[in-house]
């Protein structure tokens, strides 16, 4: 089936990877994608929201602090509500649905406190979701990551619930896919890079897989994320 | 209402820079004596920053012409033609002074007013490189100002989302008081959309974009404010503060409309504000501007036309748009958050004219505060005189002893500030965003893709500030030269440059001196390599009462690689078993060197001589093997020499995600071993090809002239270097093993930062 799927990329003041996300799946992956403006409520035509990366109105107070507040995200809970309905955050937007509280946790700044791009490396810890179907479990995947406030944390209660509920999908490991404490480049509890919700149609993650898209860049591990979504909506 | 028709007075004219001469001129231009906010505009357009008044006769010696040049120098950046229906605006521009005193802040308004000078011409900034001098590393003082300018270019950049490509960092103590902070911008334009800082067409409205005005960054404001008002209120004369979010905005806000057409010119309001837009943007089109200060939205109550005028707050735009437009500007600007005010309109008479409380506080000739050749305008006819320093400057070879002790030499050398590895600096910076940085920072240039052209940017910034300090010509030759080498060697035909000219006091004719020979220098090599000026920017007063800088010219080269394949390399071994060659020959040069910097603790010449056909001719073997697929990694001779460019090809696979890969490498060679393995001799490279295609490589050398040798092959753990010293029946070794060089490259900077 060569239909494509629809995805919609929230566009907030100050977002910056907008224009990655829709080069990665429109010009790379072929699919159907365009901008949502912030102010937009009409997102119900779309398949997968992506919120993207930057800094959304600024981020002076809070990483994704403001932008929660913005129109869009007034649509965004019902939107996630829905039958196969999608929504990726990456980087600023993975920080955006935590303050939105669609995904739990928080970020602190990176325990350098300083600003870190760079390739890291991310093991796949769940296979079994729409975002991971195309991935071999443990499979370590190459994807850059640049943010200051990238430090995942939750509550014990809450890393537990992750962790018996199988919602961590990524977590920072070295070369060989051991987790260590040296990989763990911004200090993030449990090593987390990204997490899904209970649902399992939301996925949170602070490495880029946009950037990750053809071997200039360096890494075409990216397109494991994005081609996995798409088989899974083009199935159910 | 300000009375602003006070007495000038001697105190007054000094605290606005202005000397008697200049102060007669003024009244001869007006007829009349000027009021305190004219003195103030006059002060602001004839400072040295805005007018270069010591600097315009000695620039004129720059090549600015070509086939590829769109735009030249005169107007907020320079662009080259791609000739595939984009142009390509870059320039590069200096922030030392804020930075000095307030790193961080200063620092990120540098990188800030550098990206509007791009975007302002209606191209997307597509990378950010930074040029950036200390004193020394060791200092706390040196530490505070490193961290400082490294977070400032990292908050303002990051956030806008254009990446910070490429850069240098260097470290001498003449910057100790007086660091330099250079930041350039690359970007792309459709040719078709290319907009000047014009104001065009008498009525049509002068519109106001982006941040308010603040009484930050105004000079001699505090005794302006004394004498103006009666009011209590302290007023401030601060650094700058930086808003890179609201540059984000103003940036897509300036790109929509100029992409809807609706932009007939448009600037920056940088140094000296709206004083030196207005005035500039008339100028060129010949035109005057009459503006209302009462409309210019403020941020602090109570603000005179004087401060107005002069005030350097950022994030701000001045727009002209065809009259009747005003709305769909608006409704623009709303959209993304921010307001167009008219604050004025462009008139016929060629004047400018500020009103405030309807009445006149400022009319002046347009031409004489923008125009060189105007009557009265304050250029200096200033006479250099060679330095006394440079008459006993040159060490000769024989007086330095020939080291024995290779090894320790090699590793301190490798662990030095200026060699050592500065990824920690570059790791803040967002270097990836835009998805287009096919070559990341860590090899010699910075490749940019262009999406759906077959092109390739490449981009270096360079300069070597001894080397001009100890032979002002040569220094500045080699300057460029390095600049073009550096984007050489990732496979891109150098196309044309930007520079940033940073020097002390040009009043003090020595200085002066080292300014005009700096930029005959890179005026000579520009014309050799084909590579014309078409924008830049002089920083002079560098000094403190200790010293002045060394003079620092910096070059940030451009150049394309075409082609459906896009082919380029980087300067790493890429694999395991593949050839080495060394391009160019070594000689006897250890003058001006880190060697003897840091091994013999001398700053003394000779300088490298360099012989701009050779360096062309190495340049065009690298650019034809690269091309033709032969060359798979390719990285310039530079700090540090021979063993310390092995080493960086050894280990910088690193930095891009692959791995260190060592070389075993044979030199046979009659020349003194010190000079062999760290002297600086110009216009040589070490690429690697497959054995299989090394006598193609040699028939490319030999054609252009290049002596090619091969001295080794790539692979294992180690970097091992036997030397046979024919002549002197002696032989040495450099033994190293990978991980421990791969630590001591990552201590000398990247433990600071």
């Amino acid at each position: 089936m060569n239909k494509k799927l629809k995805f919609g990329i929230v566009v907030f003041p100050g977002s910056n990877c907008d224009a990655d996300c829709l080069w990665a799946l429109k010009d790379v992956l072929n699919q159907e994608a365009e901008f949502i403006w912030h102010e937009s409520k009409n997102i119900k035509k779309y398949d997968c929201l992506v919120l993207p990366g930057g800094f959304s109105y600024g981020d002076y107070l809070r990483s994704g602090a403001i932008a929660r507040f913005a129109k869009v995200m007034e649509s965004i809970s019902d939107f996630a509500n829905k039958k196969n309905k999608f929504i990726i955050g990456i980087c600023n937007g993975f920080q955006i649905l935590l303050e939105a509280g669609l995904l739990p946790g928080a970020m602190l700044h990176n325990k350098n406190l300083k600003f870190i791009c760079e390739y890291v490396n991310i093991t796949v810890e769940n296979t079994n979701t729409p975002f991971t179907n195309r991935c071999a479990k443990g499979q370590v995947l190459k994807i850059p990551i640049a943010h200051g406030e990238g430090n995942y944390y939750c509550d014990e209660r809450t890393l537990n619930t992750l962790i018996a509920k199988d919602k961590i999908i990524f977590r920072y490991c070295d070369s060989n896919g051991m987790i260590t404490d040296e990989a763990n480049v911004n200090g993030s509890i449990y090593n987390i890079a990204g997490i899904m919700n209970t649902k399992g149609n939301i996925l949170g993650m602070m490495p880029h897989p946009e950037r990750a898209m053809i071997k200039e860049l360096g890494s075409e591990d990216g397109r494991l994320i994005w081609q996995s979504i798409i088989d899974y909506i083009k199935k159910s | 209402m300000n009375n602003y028709d006070i007495e000038i007075t001697d105190e007054i004219l000094k605290e606005h820079n202005l000397n008697k001469e200049e102060y007669n001129n003024i009244i001869k231009i007006l007829g009349r004596k000027p009021n305190i906010v004219e003195l103030g505009v006059f002060s602001a357009m004839w400072s040295e920053h805005c007018s270069y008044k010591h600097s315009k006769p000695v620039l004129k010696k720059f090549p600015t012409k070509g086939k590829y040049v769109l735009q030249g120098p005169g107007e907020n950046a320079g662009i080259i033609d791609t000739k595939l229906g984009i142009g390509i605006a870059f320039k590069i521009e200096s922030h030392n002074h804020p930075s000095s005193v307030e790193p961080f802040q200063g620092a990120a308004t540098g990188v800030g007013g550098i990206l509007r000078d791009i975007f302002t011409m209606g191209a997307r900034p597509v990378a950010i490189l930074d040029s950036l001098r200390f004193g020394n590393i060791k200092t706390l003082k040196t530490q505070h100002l490193l961290h400082g300018v490294v977070s400032g270019i990292a908050f303002y950049g990051n956030c806008v989302g254009v990446p910070t490509v490429a850069g240098e960092t260097v470290f001498e103590d003449s910057y100790q008081d007086n660091c330099l902070v250079n930041a350039m911008t690359i970007g792309i334009v459709n040719k078709n959309k290319i907009k000047k800082g014009i104001a065009k067409g008498a009525g049509n409205p002068i519109m106001y974009i982006g941040a308010l005005t603040g009484r930050d960054g105004i000079h001699g404001a505090s005794f302006a404010s004394a004498e103006l008002t009666e009011e209590n209120q302290k007023r401030r004369s601060s650094v700058q503060v930086a808003d890179p979010f609201m540059e984000k905005l103003l940036l897509e806000a300036t790109l929509e409309l100029i992409d809807k057409n609706l932009v007939i010119g448009i600037q920056d309001m940088g140094a000296a504000g709206l004083t030196s837009s207005s005035s500039e943007m008339a100028y060129r089109a010949g035109t005057g501007v009459e503006i209302d200060i009462d409309k210019v939205p403020k941020r602090e109550l109570n603000m005179n036309a004087y401060e107005v005028l002069l005030s350097e707050s950022q994030e701000r735009m001045l727009l002209v748009c065809k009259k009747g437009n005003e709305k769909k500007v608006e409704k623009i600007l709303r959209k993304w958050g921010l307001h167009a005010v008219k604050i004025g309109k462009v008139i016929k008479e060629q004047k400018f004219k500020i009103y405030e409380n309807g009445k006149i506080v400022a009319d002046i000739p347009i031409r004489a505060l923008t125009d060189s050749s105007y009557k009265y305008f304050p250029l200096k006819k200033q006479k250099g005189i060679k330095p006394e320093y440079l008459k006993n400057i040159n060490i000769n070879n024989d007086d330095i002893k020939v080291p024995d002790n290779i090894e320790e030499i090699f590793k301190k050398l490798i662990s030095s500030p200026n060699i050592s590895c500065k990824s920690n600096i570059w790791r803040q910076y967002d270097h990836m965003v835009q998805t287009n940085t096919f070559t990341l920072p860590g090899s010699d240039a910075a490749v940019i893709n262009i999406k759906g052209k077959d092109l390739l940017l490449s981009t270096s910034v360079d300069g070597n500030g001894r080397y001009v300090y100890l032979d002002p010509f040569t220094g500045g030759m080699i300057a460029v030269a390095e600049a073009a080498r550096n984007v050489s060697m990732s496979g891109a035909q150098p196309i044309a440059f930007t520079n940033c000219l940073n020097f002390g006091n040009p009043e003090d004719p020595e200085i002066f001196y080292q300014f005009q020979k700096a930029v005959e220098g890179m005026a000579y090599a520009a014309k050799k390599l084909n590579t014309p000026v078409i924008s830049g920017n002089v920083s002079f007063y560098n000094e403190s009462p200790q010293n002045a800088i060394y003079p620092t010219p910096v070059v940030g080269m451009v150049g394309y690689i075409k082609g459906k394949n896009k082919r380029y390399v980087k300067q790493y071994f890429k694999n395991e078993g593949d050839i080495i060659v060394l391009l160019g020959e070594t000689k006897e040069e250890i003058g001006a060197s880190e060697y003897l910097k840091e091994i013999h603790n001398m700053v003394k010449g000779p300088v490298p001589g360099i012989d701009m056909a050779k360096e062309k001719a190495l340049q065009k073997t690298c650019i034809e093997g690269i091309k033709n697929g032969i060359i798979i990694s390719a990285h310039d001779i530079s700090k540090g020499g021979l063993a310390v460019a092995l080493a960086e090809c050894c280990l910088s696979g690193k930095l891009h995600n692959e791995k260190a890969i060592g070389a075993y490498i044979e030199l046979q060679s009659d020349i003194r071993i010190d000079a062999l393995l760290f002297g600086e001799t110009q216009s040589r490279a070490i690429v690697t090809v497959k054995r299989e295609n090394l006598l193609r490589l040699k028939r490319i050398a030999s054609k252009n002239k290049i002596i090619a040798t091969e001295i080794g092959k790539t692979g294992g753990d180690r970097l091992i270097i036997n030397i046979d010293w024919a002549a002197k029946k002696y032989s040495k070794k450099l033994n190293l093993d990978l991980n421990e060089i791969e630590k001591l490259w990552m201590t000398g900077v990247n433990e600071y930062v």
